[in-house]
């Protein structure tokens, strides 16, 4: 039996008086592409804040590889080994692209809040975030200060931060948002090629990027998971279709 | 190596370590050229205030923590090394005087850590009130305790305490000077290099983005903690170095004018720039020590100043400076040039205007004699006659005038330019 | 005992009442703005210093009208020609031009009416005590304060709750955003928030100029403690602003009388100590001379026990 990587028991969400997340249980197995489809408001992003400990829960748990993270803050979920994107881009600005990446390494490789480490010298540092940067493509722009990256490169960079870490969970919250249609080629084959080996959870919109990328798909419907299956059985599934698919493939 | 790969080797070293060599050599060469004793105490005032900048820019420039009450460690610093000083002198610690600003730094790190945990839970505008109520919580407190804090008088002590480890007297001041030199020298080299390191490339991130830092496995109120402990210590060294300088501390160090006046220096020089601080401590030093003799209203200049950068160059003299970097190098200054020079013209205008208006109210309301004559640039005249002011009003509205036109010729310089470097970029 | 219980609590409440006009239009600002107007205390210091001047012309009455409205005229001026034009430089600019305004104002208090205290006196008509409680009289200004400031709360609840531009500050205070979706004039509300806010506080200036002393250091030692009142209540909040504000004040009324110190009740428990230096002093500190450092210390004290405030809403 394959491990899991993450599990949702009962998870409920709610702000003031309205219920945004509505007894959601899940279970992603290791090692799988899973993706979160659903229709605008329907909580996808709360899921995720809820996952990666942005927000507390009112009730359940959450589990990562068989360890209890509910409500832990989020840079101790991250150590356990999950590490997210964001929706809307969030690197670090001012930073060199290459800054960004080595950023992402500093405490997994373990220098924690060293002050007498000079970041140059760190060899084993600098080569792993060449060869991060070499993965997702941005060598040659690796002294630019990220802010001032195009769009897509940007969510590119996204994406390394993400993965440059060991985390063998990585959560994408709409990796293709606001590409055209070869940026998001692109993009979709970096996602394969970095998350061979670890398991994915990712909310898309783009119903082709979905189809190409997930092992299973979870559709989530005013905060309750409708149907979790495989990506041919969702596409056929009545309920689904009437609730979601059926309005996106019109 | 080969002469070529000695020639790059060297250039490389040149770059990195260039700037320090000189800095190190202008440093010790400045108190021989300006030998009066005035200089020479503004030399070491600069010094204590440079060092007391670059550590308040490691809370607002690297970590963009804007605390309101910095000036706590620097008194704290500074309260510990003269009780120290006292110490040294009645035998009981016989630490040498050249380490004495470092009792004040490892001092001021334990109110550091302790205070630093509390006011960077939270950032932004919520640290900064939190840093204002620890300042004057802190400064308030000063009165009570008479016997660390001195009451009204102060601590006095005396560095010539025979306890050297190079085995100068230190009676005179460009001892002192030279002392001041050395502390800024390695103060400033062990900042940049902090900026350099893990936790100094955290703190930038956590400033740019504290959202995205916990997901990359740091805990943000830690980094913050830890750049507030450290900005803490080198605050506390230039407390140390101004005990040993002045050899008194008053509770004054530790209230809000230190804290405002490091905070606008900072701001001034530029907070973008790891130099900034520092020529925003020159300045402004140089200004308040220069200007307070000759007027009453150099505050309201100081002030003034301050906001004019926040208003029109809120990255600082080094920002402005700066900005001209590719301009530079591409050899295209001789075009911008001009342009300055015509627009400082009625610069200098609006401001003799405004200076005049200013004088002339300063004279009225706070001198001792307002019927006697006020006397600019040699020139004597009466402040209470509507000639000046008339004169001071016509002179703002002409300079105003010509400035809005060299302004507008200054931008057109600037478009040039620009241009010009982007068609050399991609040609 | 109970004179000094009763007085301590009609002293609270003025304190009390005076730092809730401050803070509420901070509160005010802050919540709509975003930006925390560090030269909220030099409007407060303006209204007491335009009064004393204009009752010297017209009396206090007027002075009692006219000033707010200056300095309201004056907060909005500030918006639309100063902090609008560092707004896109971001918070801390802000911020720092409020800082820069309020270094300014100080000076400028200084050159115009200069560095001494100014005799701003309570107008004749009111300066009777109102009645006689326990032998010591109660002055009808304070009745009068009371009174002003009761009808400014019942105003200002009015406008938030009754009128239209109180509906979009109210949206405001708890979703910030939403309010510039919505197209009305923001940057009017804004303008009328902020030039309000300054209103309100040159009305405290008035009103308590008098009561307080007036003179140029008087923003730059209540500045302080409305921010301590901010993060106490909880930043954004003016419910909780409103109980920092009576906490505050009552905390500080109540200390002047204790002249009480922590050798005093070692002594109760039979203990004696010989200490000297630092220990010494702080053994001897009576309640009583605590009154500058209590807002800061019961801020501090908030902050390890519950670093939200009290009813903490909005980070900035």
């Amino acid at each position: 039996m394959t491990a899991t990587a993450l599990k949702l028991i009962d998870v409920n969400k709610s702000f003031g008086s309205s219920k945004i997340i509505n007894g959601v249980t899940l279970e992603v197995l290791s090692g799988e592409r899973h993706a979160i489809i659903g229709p605008n408001g329907a909580g996808k992003s709360t899921l995720f804040n809820l996952i990666s400990g942005f927000y507390p829960v009112n009730s359940g748990r959450i589990e990562l590889k068989g360890r209890d993270i509910t409500n832990l803050p989020s840079h101790q979920i991250n150590r356990c080994g999950l590490s997210r994107s964001f929706q809307v881009t969030n690197i670090f600005p001012r930073m060199s692209v290459f800054e960004n990446i080595r950023c992402a390494l500093l405490w997994p490789m373990g220098y924690r809040y060293s002050f007498w480490h000079l970041c140059g010298r760190l060899k084993k540092v600098n080569e792993k975030a060449e060869e991060l940067l070499a993965k997702i493509n941005m060598a040659d722009r690796r002294d630019i200060p990220a802010g001032l990256l195009a769009y897509a490169d940007q969510r590119a960079l996204e994406i390394g931060i993400t993965i440059a870490g060991n985390a063998d969970v990585i959560l994408l919250d709409e990796p293709t948002a606001g590409m055209s249609k070869s940026e998001t080629g692109r993009a979709v084959e970096l996602i394969h090629s970095v998350t061979e080996d670890k398991t994915l959870i990712m909310v898309e919109h783009d119903m082709n990027v979905v189809f190409d990328l997930a092992d299973r798909i979870s559709v989530l419907v005013y905060g309750e998971i409708l149907a979790t299956d495989t990506p041919g059985s969702i596409r056929s599934n009545a309920q689904v279709q009437e609730a979601y698919l059926g309005k996106e493939l019109a | 190596m080969n002469p070529i790969e000695k020639k790059s080797k060297f250039l490389s070293l040149w770059r990195r370590y260039g700037i320090w060599i000189g800095a190190a050599i202008i440093v010790c060469v400045l108190p021989l050229i300006f030998r009066s004793s005035f200089s020479r105490t503004m030399l070491s005032q600069m010094g204590i205030a440079i060092i007391f900048a670059l550590s308040y820019n490691m809370l607002l420039g690297e970590g963009g923590l804007l605390s309101f009450g910095h000036a706590v460690f620097y008194g704290l610093g500074g309260f510990i090394s003269i009780h120290g000083l006292k110490w040294v002198s009645d035998g009981v610690l016989p630490i040498p005087l050249e380490l004495m600003p470092l009792v004040g730094g490892l001092g001021a790190v334990i109110f550091g850590l302790f205070f630093g945990w509390l006011a960077t839970e939270r950032a932004g505008t919520t640290f900064a009130l939190i840093s204002l109520g620890i300042g004057e919580l802190i400064a308030s407190s000063a009165l009570m305790l008479p016997s660390f804090f001195g009451g009204e008088q102060g601590i006095s002590a005396n560095r010539m305490t025979g306890i050297t480890l190079t085995g100068i007297k230190f009676s005179k001041q460009i001892t002192v000077y030279y002392l001041i030199a050395f502390w800024t020298l390695v103060s400033a080299g062990l900042m940049y290099l902090l900026t350099q390191t893990p936790l100094g490339r955290m703190a930038n991130a956590v400033r740019d983005n504290p959202e995205r830092a916990p997901f990359v496995g740091y805990d943000t109120h830690r980094v913050r903690t830890f750049q507030y402990t450290l900005a803490a210590f080198f605050a506390g060294i230039a407390g140390g170095l101004l005990a040993v300088n002045y050899e008194i501390v008053t509770a004054e160090t530790i209230g809000h004018i230190p804290s405002a006046n490091v905070l606008m220096m900072t701001y001034i020089g530029g907070v973008g720039h790891f130099f900034g601080p520092v020529l925003g401590a020159v300045l402004v030093t140089f200004m308040q020590l220069s200007l307070a003799n000759i007027t009453h209203a150099w505050l309201l200049y100081f002030g003034l100043l301050f906001m004019g950068m926040v208003l029109w160059a809120p990255n600082g003299l080094a920002g402005l400076l700066m900005l001209h970097e590719p301009v530079w190098k591409a050899g295209l200054m001789k075009r911008l040039l001009p342009a300055y020079i015509l627009a400082a013209l009625p610069a200098l205008v609006i401001f003799l205007g405004a200076m005049l208006l200013i004088e002339i109210n300063y004279h009225l309301s706070l001198s001792i004699d307002p019927t006697a004559p006020l006397k600019l640039f040699k020139i004597s005249f009466s402040a209470q006659s509507p000639l000046p002011w008339v004169v001071a009003i016509g002179l703002i509205i002409i300079g105003f005038l010509f400035f809005r036109r060299a302004a507008r010729r200054v931008n057109q310089s600037w478009q040039e330019v620009t241009s010009e470097m982007k068609k050399g970029a991609s040609g | 005992m109970l004179e000094y219980i009763v007085f301590s609590i009609i002293n609270s409440l003025l304190f009390g009442m005076l730092l809730f006009m401050l803070s509420s239009g901070l509160t005010l600002i802050f919540s709509m703005m975003g930006v925390l107007n560090f030269a909220h205390a030099s409007f407060f210091m303006l209204g007491a210093y335009f009064a004393f001047q204009i009752s010297k012309f017209v009396g206090f009455w007027p002075a009692l009208v006219i000033a707010p409205l200056i300095v309201g005229v004056l907060g909005a001026l500030v918006e639309r020609y100063g902090l609008r034009s560092v707004h896109k430089y971001g918070h801390v600019a802000e911020l720092l031009f409020t800082v820069g305004l309020a270094y300014l104002i100080e000076e400028g208090v200084n050159l115009i009416w200069g560095r001494n205290s100014v005799s701003y006196k309570i107008p004749a008509i009111l300066d009777f005590p109102l009645f006689t409680l326990f032998s010591t009289d109660l002055s009808a200004y304070r009745m009068f304060m009371l009174v002003i400031s009761a009808g400014m709360f019942v105003v200002l609840f009015m406008v938030l709750t009754r009128t239209r531009v109180g509906m979009i500050i109210q949206a405001a205070l708890t979703h910030p955003d939403g309010v510039s979706a919505l197209g009305h004039n923001v940057p009017g509300v804004f303008m009328l928030v902020f030039g309000g806010g300054s209103a309100l506080a040159g009305l405290a200036g008035v009103i308590g100029g008098n009561y307080l002393i007036t003179e140029p250091s008087m923003a730059a030692h209540l500045g302080p403690i409305v921010f301590v009142v901010i993060v106490v209540g909880g930043m954004g909040s003016l419910t909780g602003a409103f109980i920092a504000s009576l906490l505050l004040g009552a905390i500080q009324t109540f200390a002047v009388g204790i002249q009480v110190s922590l050798s005093d009740v070692l002594g109760l428990f039979g203990v004696s100590l010989k200490p000297s230096g630092l220990l010494k002093d702080f053994l001897r500190i009576q309640i009583s001379h605590t009154g500058p450092i209590l807002p800061y210390l019961f801020m501090v004290l908030m902050l390890i026990l519950r670093p939200k405030g009290l009813m903490g809403k909005r980070e900035s």
